[in-house]
């Protein structure tokens, strides 16, 4: 007997069942299909500007900077200031996310490369998918248009948000998701991001900058 | 198990953490940090309580068709092209993660914070097969530097002071200039970051826990602050996920019920800084992350307890806010408890799967407050199964002779009213007699535990019941 | 019209030792003379918890015997919420003078939800002043044979509780629970501290003219 079969028989023998009741794979795979959404804060159930004000609010709570700008074509120049107004040099990595290659770089006198991180970037920059009002929540997700090394290895972490994609809660995250990927799939990585590194390890006193980033930048586009 | 249990020496333990005194005093910061941050966390969600119950069925739920969803879990990893193994115990667990990390050549392999670990006894085995691992959670890595087991489940080094880790910096970072300055915390968090990355980028396969494993997609969660678990699971080349069998939940619906009392109960976040999804190896058009992707699902006692009294056991999200707030974790620490769970989390899980026998001590070790109980985000009674614990023991005569002698002492005249009655008066009597008017003892024959400690004071002179008599007869 | 009958004891200490079959015999005892009353009232938190919390827990596996014990259960209080929770009491007529701090016995607090009572009592006894004490919520280290079993780890708790008592710098600490009570009083006693330690009855009696726990005949 495998290893899988002996546990899955402990399993069985322990809740009484043998595994082959239609009534409970009906129970199952309904739940599977239909994936009710339980109890959802009503904190974050705002028209858009509220939402957005909660956003900042929340993301600012937990040590990330945030910029608003007016149209895609100002982020560049918005990420530019940033990096000179915190002393860091000119030069920023991104994959290549067609919303991000249509911002006019070349305005600014940043160095942009593309492609995964290495570990020697300082500064990278992703866009993402949607993100979360209630706790103040980027989601981005993996792939070459916004590598997941982006998100971890480079110093500092800008993130560009459409205000449009901005949702209540978590809930609201996974229809966009099955939306774009279908139903029971999901991109290699999703990444919740909640403010920049941290650890709380040394006597309990929270530093940021642990492993990950040490500052995490939003620049949210409202037009 | 080759993390060898001290559970047996209890007693010794934690008179040893108490007269070393460093550990309450290291622990006041667990008590400020983490009691208040979850109060005021809990106040901000007027549906905290709603979550609670709500998370709790998930759960339930889960666990009675544990089978079915494992099975879909399964597939679903599949389909995204990772690898499922089972492993009954931890021997076997160990060695599948051997078995892949020789497969691959593996010399140095980077790991994410991970309790499964730590109960398989993972860094030794691999250790001495010749692969070195890194633990990279700044909390692990600093225990790991001092060859010790986490005293925390989520804040592994919290029984220790800055100045106890700058020396084991300075004793293990020799490559370093010794006459670099230590003294900040900043400055040690920076030391660790720049010795870890070098690590991340060289290692061959990164190991993590899970918080939860979702049956519809086939995902493994985790959930950190620090990005250290992010890191292990991008860069090398293969990603192997251990987790024990319980940790499924049927949907992403359902991992954000419980996401949302996790972190508060924890740290008092709202939600903890990375939150990870992951889903097969690297596709097709990816520039990162891993070729492989394996996940390790250990038993290991675990499904023998479905079905028993220790079941809720298994809707434990380990987010530690039971030891948080437990008055005898705040004064002996995790080590006391001799094994990798502390607190009382631990001291229901330990005996399932060390053995009672082993563990004896750690579910008679609480006052029963029912502080954990009442702060635990999965609603489990942990009180009630420490007490189904020593209902075991009792049964199985594992209570130590005095106890039980004085029990069955207590109970012959409890059992029969007027006697009881009788006896609590005339012992009332006695004992003020005894107490020769000062109103307590210093010392009294049989209570010789209490008495050193503290005064007995002396009942009235007569019981409530004769007292009661006596006005009634007026 | 208020009776005691015959009574021993709830069977908590059997029942937190795993000796519950002896529990269930003393509970057996407790619920056949008290379900012919109206009202059960205790005066200890832990009792009364574990009447209303455990009996029934103890007969789950027996439907009639399970009924019976919720039905105790259920008109089972603590003497202080009685008062308030029963019979709407807001006030009492006592006097105490000096200042009294008020430690929350964990059965009292958590299986019985106890908390506000005793302190709107307490607000209206003439002459009394209430200062919180810190931690009031945190176990006192008692535990039954908790104390006894592993006495170096409640000594460091109770020690701690002791502290806190004496740095509000009462006169006196009312509780609601005959173990909190009689522990605390042995280490504030141990410790050579002036606080006085009384159940909270007392003062709502009006009855603080007997001496304190463990300070009898102390004062004559």
């Amino acid at each position: 007997m495998s290893s899988r079969d002996t546990i899955f028989a402990s399993i069985r023998r322990s809740l009484h069942v043998k595994g082959d009741e239609r009534i409970r794979s009906t129970i199952v795979d309904e739940r599977l299909d239909r994936s009710p959404k339980g109890v959802v804060p009503a904190r974050a159930q705002l028209d858009s500007a509220g939402k957005l004000a909660l956003f900042i609010e929340k993301a600012e709570g937990v040590q990330a900077t945030v910029a608003r700008v007016l149209s895609p074509k100002d982020v560049p120049g918005e990420v530019a200031r940033y990096l000179r107004d915190n002393n860091l040099p000119a030069a920023l990595r991104m994959g290549d996310d067609p919303r991000l290659s249509a911002m006019p770089w070349k305005d600014t006198a940043l160095d942009v490369t593309t492609g995964r991180s290495n570990g020697l970037d300082l500064s990278g920059i992703t866009h993402a998918e949607t993100a979360v009002a209630e706790t103040g929540t980027l989601a981005i997700l993996s792939g070459h248009e916004n590598p997941t090394t982006l998100n971890f290895l480079p110093d500092n972490h800008i993130v560009v948000l459409n205000a449009s994609d901005l949702v209540a809660d978590l809930e609201s995250v996974w229809a966009r998701v099955r939306k774009k990927v279908g139903k029971g799939e999901m991109p290699r990585t999703v990444n919740f991001v909640t403010g920049p590194s941290r650890s709380g390890d040394i006597e309990q006193t929270i530093l940021l900058g642990a492993h990950g980033p040490r500052a995490l930048h939003i620049v949210v586009v409202e037009g | 198990m080759s993390v060898h249990p001290t559970s047996h020496s209890f007693k010794d333990n934690a008179s040893r953490a108490i007269a070393d005194g460093s550990v309450p005093r290291a622990l006041k910061n667990v008590r400020q940090n983490f009691i208040d941050k979850r109060v005021k966390a809990v106040d901000a969600l007027p549906e905290f309580e709603a979550l609670r119950e709500s998370a709790r069925e998930i759960k339930n739920h889960t666990l009675a068709h544990l089978d079915l969803y494992l099975e879909r879990y399964e597939q679903k990893v599949k389909d995204s092209g990772g690898h499922v193994h089972f492993a009954v115990d931890s021997a076997e667990a160990r060695n599948i993660v051997l078995d892949i990390c020789r497969k691959v050549g593996a010399r140095t392999v980077t790991k994410g914070k991970s309790m499964i670990s730590e109960e398989i006894g993972l860094n030794g085995h691999l250790e001495a097969a010749g692969i070195v691992p890194v633990e990279t959670d700044l909390g692990e890595y600093i225990i790991q530097l001092r060859g010790e087991t986490p005293s925390h489940i989520i804040a592994p080094a919290v029984h220790l002071t800055k100045d106890q880790i700058e020396k084991d910096f300075r004793r293990v970072h020799t490559q370093l200039d010794p006459n670099r300055d230590l003294t900040e915390k900043r400055s040690l968090l920076t030391e660790a970051r720049t010795m870890l990355r070098e690590k991340f980028l060289a290692a061959d396969v990164g190991i993590t826990g899970a918080n939860f494993l979702i049956a519809e997609t086939g995902s493994s969660v985790i959930v950190t602050n620090e990005g250290n678990g992010d890191l292990t699971q991008i860069l090398p080349r293969v990603h192997i996920v251990i987790a024990s069998i319980e940790k499924v939940v049927p949907t992403l619906e359902d991992v954000s019920q419980i996401l949302r009392v996790l972190a508060r109960s924890a740290t008092g976040q709202e939600m903890s800084v990375y939150t990870t999804f992951s889903t097969g190896p690297r596709r097709a058009t990816d520039v990162d992350g891993p070729e492989e992707y394996h996940v390790v699902l250990l038993d290991n006692g675990r499904s023998a307890m479905l079905g028993t009294e220790f079941q809720d056991m298994l809707r434990c999200i380990r987010c530690a806010a039971c030891m948080n707030h437990c008055p005898v974790y705040h004064q002996i620490g995790g080590h006391a408890y001799g094994w990798i769970y502390p607190g009382p989390m631990g001291s229901v899980l330990t005996p399932s799967l060390i053995g009672v026998d082993k563990a004896g001590h750690l579910p008679n070790a609480s006052t029963f407050c029912g502080r954990c109980e009442s702060v635990c985000p999965m609603k489990i009674p942990l009180p009630k199964m420490m007490r189904h614990w020593r209902e075991r023991e009792f049964e199985r005569n594992l209570n130590p002779a005095v106890a039980r002698y004085g029990l069955g002492f207590w109970a012959f005249f409890a059992k029969k009213p007027w006697l009881y009655n009788l006896s609590t008066r005339v012992a009332a009597k006695a004992m003020k007699l005894m107490g020769r008017n000062k109103g307590r003892f210093q010392s009294l024959p049989g209570l010789g535990a209490w008495t050193q400690y503290r005064d007995f004071a002396v009942p009235e002179g007569e019981t409530f019941q004769a007292q009661w008599k006596k006005r009634a007869g007026k | 019209m208020v009776e005691v009958p015959p009574q021993t004891c709830c069977g908590q200490p059997a029942f937190n030792s795993g000796d519950r079959r002896t529990a269930r015999d003393l509970a057996l005892q407790m619920i056949e003379a008290f379900e012919r009353f109206d009202y059960v009232v205790v005066p200890s938190g832990s009792c009364g918890g574990m009447i209303a919390k455990h009996y029934p827990e103890l007969f789950e596996d027996d439907p009639g015997l399970s009924v019976r014990a919720q039905k105790l259960a259920a008109k089972t209080f603590e003497l202080v919420s009685f008062l308030t929770d029963v019979l709407g009491i807001m006030q009492v007529e006592a006097k105490h003078a000096g200042t009294c701090t008020y430690h929350d016995s964990c059965s009292g607090l958590r299986e019985l939800g106890i908390k506000r009572q005793p302190r709107q009592l307490l607000g209206s006894v003439e002459g009394l002043e209430m200062v919180e004490l810190k931690d009031s919520e945190v176990c006192c280290g008692f535990g039954g044979t908790f104390a006894v079993k592993y006495g170096p780890i409640s000594d460091q708790i109770v020690t701690e509780k002791a502290t806190n008592v004496n740095a509000t710098g009462a006169k006196t600490l009312l509780a609601g629970d005959l173990g909190c009570l009689l522990n605390i009083a042995g280490k504030l006693s141990r410790m050579g501290s002036e606080v006085e330690v009384r159940h909270v009855a007392e003062v709502l009696a009006d009855m603080t003219d007997r001496p304190a726990i463990g300070k009898m005949g102390a004062s004559t």
